[in-house]
């Protein structure tokens, strides 16, 4: 104990200095699809696109290689973004009616996002949700200097760019009324929000307002007056001007659009020129967004969301392409965000001339050619679906070789033939970062029996081949062509588009364990119901039978019956394969199982693999196992039952969710306003929800782990290594396992040469059986060669790929459990050095590897570690063999779980773990090795504003996590505290954000009388007159900030 | 076995002088230091230096502090040699004429001189009042647990020592999130800690009566829970439990040691009044009979400088020859050296108060190992059935 006390490691500066030259810990970037993408913006002259997320983040992508993150301080929805053009700077208007402009600057030769200021359009919060003075549109002129901000009150404000200042000449509807709409049209009703706001494409002083009644005003802003007037009947969901500014085009609720022209001589038009319904006559659906793109070849392409049949297809995600005759409704499997068309800008040029049509779904982005008959998709460089498969497992290889490569490439080449060779339209930016030095490969299994195959060697993650396991399965999906095949008839033209599909034809098919040897081009696949598939990697299609193997694992221990799920059948017959990894050996565990480990040795023909009722051994070169291992222990009942003890976690998880929700509930009740009887009565029942929290506090049990727990038999890892079993003298092939209750089996391997691979069996000898006192979960097994480096791959000395293993000195394995780290030496097993982790930290090991970290200092210096992620979500770095702690980061909130299972290590110091289902952080703990995006974007600022900012931005943080509550916007005006005092007295106490409203609305959601829908009217009035009277004040300074 | 002999040091003499006393009769002889031999073949010896070969022997030894201990296997065996300074003196009784009493802390230094002594081991039949009271061993005792450290720790603080290792017994005990009350320059300060929220009846933490309800948990093993979460606490408890110590600051602080008594007062109040962790002889039956007996195809990773920390934490490494898997070699070795021929004779007793006080140091509640072998033996067989090569210690 005293040991503890006064356990400090001495400061060596020297080491220090060598630590600091090997390790550091940064996340670099994030891979895949945003989570839950809410707002889409493009830069037609900087060819930059921007993305806004639910949880308050903005990405901005340009060519491949690219991309900037943002993320604004309050957690709230991204619900409109605009570029100012040309200028790179960014609008975002956020749920809680914030407005924020963001800028890209550079640092260091490196374009980043930062945000610059925000704004809130002064009103009364006291009803945030329903705020008369909640913005519903913008509209960025052209020339940038001003920003038109649309209202759900209906006005129409006028702010200064870049300060947000706030000009005195508010346009309300009551001055549109009685200038300008005939009487018969007023019916003593307002406008409504305005829904659309556009810019004449000519006249910069002209602009579009679209009232949600119907109304739609060509105002001038130059001389405060309403050039023409159109009386839509119908509530307006769009507007978008047809280039030649003659017409414009507007969308409608109920499913139509309607083209009306303009012309200065009759100011008020009463019909349009056109009005259609395409999917009528049934009632449809609104038509969210319409665009209307001129073109050289004579008939303009409309593009349009929405406006489905209501009961026919009221449930699918559809965009129409029209022109002319040709007519095709891209059908979607998420919702359509928003959608732009990359055409020609140019205003000397007489035709959009559309070349692209970029669609934002809630599950990936979808960009069409428009140029190209058929209009096919384009491959999206970056952004990729990770998740079109729920993401059951992930493997990483590093330093691919160039053969494999090359193979894997010109079969992903290969399963793709019908998309176009464009180039990628958005083109932005310059990718300042070097070619990666080395061929990366991430492989995802999938839900759905999948194996995807990605480049991860630079900052953006791309799709390079795609296995399906399915195929050699017989599965009741499989007759779903013929279905397809019948809908070809159908109207509307359907195209099914994107690959995002979250349903899985069959959750055994579920890939748990990937092992490939990257020189030999064998891969194992294994999955949810037991099943290990050996592929072999070949460049020419075949059809050949599988050959199916059985492996028993219980060994005839009697007393257990498989209350899980059945085997997958496997298909009779032969199988055809395209080009790429071929299934070849399928061997079959029984009980079928989720495999829990898996380990390939293509040197010696030998798999591994374990499930939670023990493990196995199989020769795939002879089809032959070669052993069985039960390691179940007799009282472990739950290991009969499936996939993870189902009754005990859903019962848990159920109570862990009611406890949230209450939680929750109290925490929610707190922002209420303490006023009507109901509340109180709310708030009398939070308080005891409270007391009832108390009563029960959370306790922990203390008691060590006995044999007897349940899923003690659980494989955790499984390690093939060259080295001293039996004695010191002699070396040769074993093979370890490890389980959840702390035992570790070594197996003396009797591997025959290369050419009697044929003739002679392996044979498999227990070599030694390690129970680790402690019993904790035996997560990972790793020999280490004289030198105490880990021992190289298969293939890797026989091809001079890797130094030989060092065979003279004495070897060692370290074998890592979830409490702590040994190193025993070899053969006798005796314990040489350990870390208990949790005995120390308090905290357990979920996943760890073995890291080579090369030096910044000097190319030739590298150290190697063993680097572990915890339950608390942060990394350790330990030297090994002396296990002397180097480095502790925090990586992974401890909340996380997901994100903590997840995580894959590099073999050079980098990392994964996904922050949402589809998407992976990248981070690097290596000094040396580091992909980063390092990216320039050339921008053109009439003047900067960067000297008025005060605003210092915060290093975006992954899951939307924010370690500053809410902050105050900093204003740049100097009318702060003005305004401050005049809000003060509206304001009530304890409320933060509009989006806290959303919670007491959940709540009271029953509640809601005709009295609150009353008061809600009165201010709106009332907000918007507030509104009046402070701009039309006199000597009041116009910048009104407030937060 | 014997990666476990606590080789003497050879600082001293080579040779232990040796003074034997049975009844009346002394004999003298000496032994090799370094090569003390097993306990049985001293015993054989003793017996037939006094000439008594067929009478059943209660061995003491006076130690350095002037305790009576016991030899009566291996390792008190082995302590008693190497710890003799330059003589050995010992007391021999006849088995069934023994007074078990005597052996404990100051039960030779209170009587200060030999002759007292002898008086206490040798008084004739006819001055008991009562026939005596059987009870067990010491090295039928195992060590439940022992306060420590008491004299560096604040007098506020307990710091107590369980140990589970090889025990059936559950440790009993639960623990929560709450918040205590600290005195801070600024003033009192709520923070939050951690504490003991419930003891199993029967439970290791009960029965030891040295932690209670609502204690707050201020250190596990050494390390500071200050700032750690309850899952972590948890974690690290478990982590130590075969050996966990964990500083508490009791809810009942009327029961504290008070520091320079003279007297260990505390023992009534059931802590103990001495810092000690207990002789060295007490201290190594808590690796109960595992390790003797493990037979020789089972290797203990031993370091001897980690003794300390480490004894109770050995992995279990089984090599497997060709055979193993058929031969239950374990099995039978196991089996052999369970059974002890003196086991039955005695009855639990687990009162120990008519000793003064003096068993106080370390057990203050102890436990008979005679039971509790005989579950570990039958859970033994059980796993031993489940495989032919698996032992689970």
């Amino acid at each position: 104990m005293m040991k503890f006390r006064f356990r400090r490691q001495g400061n060596d500066p020297q080491r220090e200095k060598i630590k600091q030259d090997l390790f550091a810990f940064n996340k670099t970037v994030e891979h895949g699809f945003p989570n839950q993408p809410s707002a889409l913006a493009y830069d037609p002259k900087l060819q930059l696109m921007a993305i806004g997320t639910k949880s308050g983040a903005i990405k901005v992508y340009g060519a491949p290689g690219v991309e900037f993150t943002g993320l604004h301080r309050e957690t709230a929805t991204v619900t409109q973004l605009y570029f100012l053009h040309g200028q790179g700077r960014i609008l975002s208007l956020l749920d809680d009616n914030t407005l924020h402009l963001w800028e890209i600057g550079q640092k260091e030769h490196c374009s980043q996002l930062e945000e610059v200021r925000g704004f809130t359009l002064p009103g009364r919060p006291g009803i945030e949700s329903t705020n008369a003075t909640r913005v519903t549109v913008l509209l960025p002129k052209l020339s940038c200097d001003l920003l038109v901000v649309g209202t759900e009150g209906g006005g129409v404000h006028f702010l200064e760019l870049p300060s947000f200042t706030l000009q005195n000449k508010s346009l309300f509807q009551d001055e549109i009324m009685q200038s300008s709409v005939p009487e018969e049209y007023k019916c003593g009703k307002s406008l409504g929000p305005v829904e659309s706001l556009q810019e004449h494409p000519q006249l910069p002083d002209k602009i579009l307002i679209g009232y949600s009644r119907g109304l739609v005003v060509l105002w001038d802003l130059q001389n405060r007056h309403a050039d023409n007037v159109f009386l839509g009947k119908q509530q307006l969901e769009s507007l978008v001007w047809v280039r030649t500014a003659d017409s414009f085009v507007s969308s409608h609720s109920d499913g139509g659009y309607m083209v009306w022209s303009v012309s200065s001589s009759t100011p008020c038009t009463h019909e349009p020129v056109t009005a259609t319904i395409p999917y009528g006559p049934f009632p449809c659906k609104a038509v969210n967004k319409i665009l209307w793109r001129t073109t050289e070849s004579g008939a303009p392409l409309v593009l349009f969301s929405g406006g489905m049949p209501r009961a026919s297809y009221g449930d699918r995600h559809c965009l129409t392409i029209l022109q002319d005759s040709q007519h095709v409704t891209l059908d979607f499997t998420s919702r359509v965000i928003d959608f732009f068309t990359i055409h020609c800008t140019d205003r000397d040029k007489e035709y959009d001339d559309p070349s692209a049509l970029v669609v934002l779904l809630e599950e990936e982005l979808v960009v069409i050619d428009l140029q190209t008959a058929g209009w096919p998709t384009i491959p999206a460089p970056y952004l990729a679906p990770l998740h079109s498969s729920a993401i059951t497992c992930s493997y990483h290889i590093s330093n691919v070789p160039v053969k494999l490569w090359e193979r894997v490439v010109s079969a992903g080449l290969q399963q793709c033939p019908l998309q176009t060779h464009t180039n990628w339209p958005i083109r932005g930016g310059k990718n300042l970062a070097p070619d990666p030095k080395q061929h990366e490969l991430l492989l995802t299994g999938h839900e759905d029996g999948t194996v995807r195959f990605w480049d991860a060697s630079g900052v953006s993650l791309r799709p390079l081949y795609r296995l399906s396991t399915a195929n050699i399965f017989q599965t009741e999906c499989d007759h779903n062509d013929s279905l397809t095949q019948a809908g070809e008839e159908e109207w509307p033209p359907f195209r099914k588009v994107g690959c995002f599909d979250p349903y899985s034809d069959d959750p055994r098919l579920g890939i748990q364990k990937i092992c490939l040897c990257k020189y030999s081009g064998k891969l194992v696949v294994a999955g949810t119901a037991g099943q290990v598939v050996v592929l072999y990697l070949c460049d020419d299609k075949s059809d050949h039978m599988i050959d199916v193997a059985t492996v028993d694992l219980l060994q005839d221990r009697e007393g257990f019956t498989w209350k899980g799920h059945d085997r997958l059948p496997p298909k009779s017959g032969s199988v055809l394969f395209a080009p790429g990894f071929q299934a070849v050996v399928l061997v079959q565990c029984m009980p079928p199982a989720a495999v829990t480990a898996v380990t390939l040795h293509a040197e010696w023909n030998l798999i591994a693999f374990g499930t939670s009722h023990g493990f196995g051994l199989f020769d795939y070169h002879r089809r032959s196992p070669v052993l069985a291992r039960c390691t179940l222990h007799p009282n472990d009942s739950l290991a009969m039952e499936g996939p993870l003890s189902r009754v005990k976690s859903l019962k848990k998880s159920l109570r862990q969710s009611f406890r949230r929700i209450r939680k929750s509930r109290v925490s929610g009740k707190k922002r209420v306003l303490v006023s009507s009887p109901s509340s109180k009565v709310q708030e009398a029942n939070a308080q005891l929800a409270e007391q009832d929290a108390e009563v029960t506090p959370v306790q922990r049990r203390i008691e060590p782990r006995s044999a007897d727990d349940s899923l003690s038999g659980v494989v955790r890892c499984l390690c093939f290594a060259d080295t001293f079993l039996r004695d010191g003298t002699h070396h040769g092939p074993t093979m370890w396992a490890g389980t959840n209750s702390g035992c570790v089996y070594a197996y003396a391997l009797d591997v025959p040469s290369q050419e009697k691979f044929s003739e002679q069996g392996v044979e498999a000898l227990l070599g030694k059986e390690i129970q680790l006192m402690h019993r904790a979960p035996v997560v990972s097994i790793a020999v280490l060669d004289g030198r105490g480096n880990p021992l190289p791959e298969p293939y890797e000395v026989s091809r001079d790929l890797a130094k030989a293993p060092d065979m003279q000195g004495s070897h060692s394995v370290l074998i890592a459990s979830e409490e702590q780290f040994k190193v025993f030496m070899l053969p006798k097993v005796s314990a040489k050095t350990k870390f208990k982790l949790t005995a120390h930290e308090g905290c357990r090991v979920r996943k760890v590897a073995l890291v080579n970290f090369s030096s910044v200092a000097s190319e030739d210096y590298s150290e190697n570690g063993l680097v572990c992620l915890t339950n608390l979500g942060d990394i350790h770095i330990f030297s090994i063999p002396a296990l002397r702690p180097q480095m502790r980061y925090d990586c992974i909130r401890k909340e996380d779980i997901s994100g903590i299972a997840s995580c894959v290590f590099t073999k050079t110091g980098q990392g994964f773990y996904l922050i949402s289902p589809s998407e992976y952080e990248r981070f690097s703990l290596s000094a040396r090795v580091i992909t980063e995006p390092l990216c320039q974007v050339e921008v053109d600022r009439p003047h900067d504003p960067s000297e008025l900012s005060i605003c210092t931005t915060l290093p975006p943080q992954a899951n939307g996590t924010h370690k500053t509550p809410s902050g105050e916007n900093k204003s740049a005006g100097d009318a702060e505290g003005v305004f401050d005092e005049m809000q003060s007295p509206l304001s009530s106490p304890a409320l933060d954000s509009p989006n806290s409203s959303a919670d007491i609305t959940l709540d009271t959601t029953g509640e809601l009388t005709m009295e609150d829908v009353k008061d809600f009217l009165v201010t709106v009035d009332e907000a918007e007159n507030n509104l009046r009277n402070m701009t039309e004040e006199d000597g009041r300074p116009p910048g009104i900030l407030i937060n | 076995m014997n990666k476990n002999h606590r080789v003497p040091s050879s600082r001293s003499l080579s040779a232990v002088e040796v003074k034997s006393k049975f009844g009346a009769e002394f004999r003298r002889f000496s032994l090799d230091r370094s090569k003390p031999g097993r306990f049985d073949e001293f015993y054989g010896l003793l017996q037939h230096v006094h000439r008594i070969p067929n009478v059943d022997l209660l061995v003491g030894y006076a130690d350095v502090h002037g305790d009576l201990l016991p030899i009566n296997n291996d390792d008190n065996y082995h302590k008693a040699i190497s710890t003799a300074a330059p003589l050995l003196r010992l007391f021999l009784q006849r088995k069934e004429e023994a007074d078990y009493s005597a052996f404990g802390t100051d039960s030779l230094t209170r009587k200060k001189s030999p002759a007292a002594l002898a008086a206490v081991l040798l008084r004739p039949d006819a001055n008991r009042k009562k026939p005596p009271v059987i009870i067990s061993l010491p090295k039928d005792f195992r060590p439940v647990s022992s306060i420590i450290d008491v004299d560096i720790l604040p007098e506020t603080h307990r710091r107590v020592r369980l140990y589970k290792h090889g025990q059936e017994k559950p440790l009993g005990f639960y623990i929560r999130d709450g918040s205590s009350v600290r005195v801070t320059p600024q003033g009192l300060e709520k923070v939050p800690g951690i504490f003991i929220s419930r003891l199993v009846p029967g439970g290791l933490a009960e029965s030891t009566g040295l932690l209670a309800v609502n204690d707050e948990v201020l250190e596990v093993n050494g390390i500071e829970v200050a700032g750690k979460s309850l899952d972590q606490v948890t974690d690290m408890m478990i982590a130590n439990s075969h050996n966990l110590i964990i500083t508490v600051k009791p809810a009942n602080q009327r029961n504290n040691v008070v520091r320079n008594s003279n007297s260990g007062g505390g023992a009534a109040s059931g802590s103990s009044g001495r810092s000690s962790d207990s002789g060295a002889s007490f201290y190594s039956y808590s690796m109960p009979g595992a390790t003797a007996i493990t037979p020789s195809h089972i290797i203990q990773n031993f370091r001897p400088e980690e003794v300390e920390s480490d004894d109770e934490d050995e992995d279990l490494v089984i090599e497997a020859g060709g055979d193993a898997r058929h031969a239950p070699r374990p099995a039978a070795g196991a089996t052999a050296s369970y059974s002890m021929p003196s086991l039955p004779r005695y009855e639990p007793h687990l009162n120990l108060r008519h000793s003064n006080g003096a068993m106080a140091t370390s057990a203050s509640v102890g436990s008979l190992s005679g039971p509790d072998k005989g579950l570990e033996r039958s859970l033994e067989r059980r796993n031993l059935e489940e495989d032919g090569t698996v032992i689970t210690l």
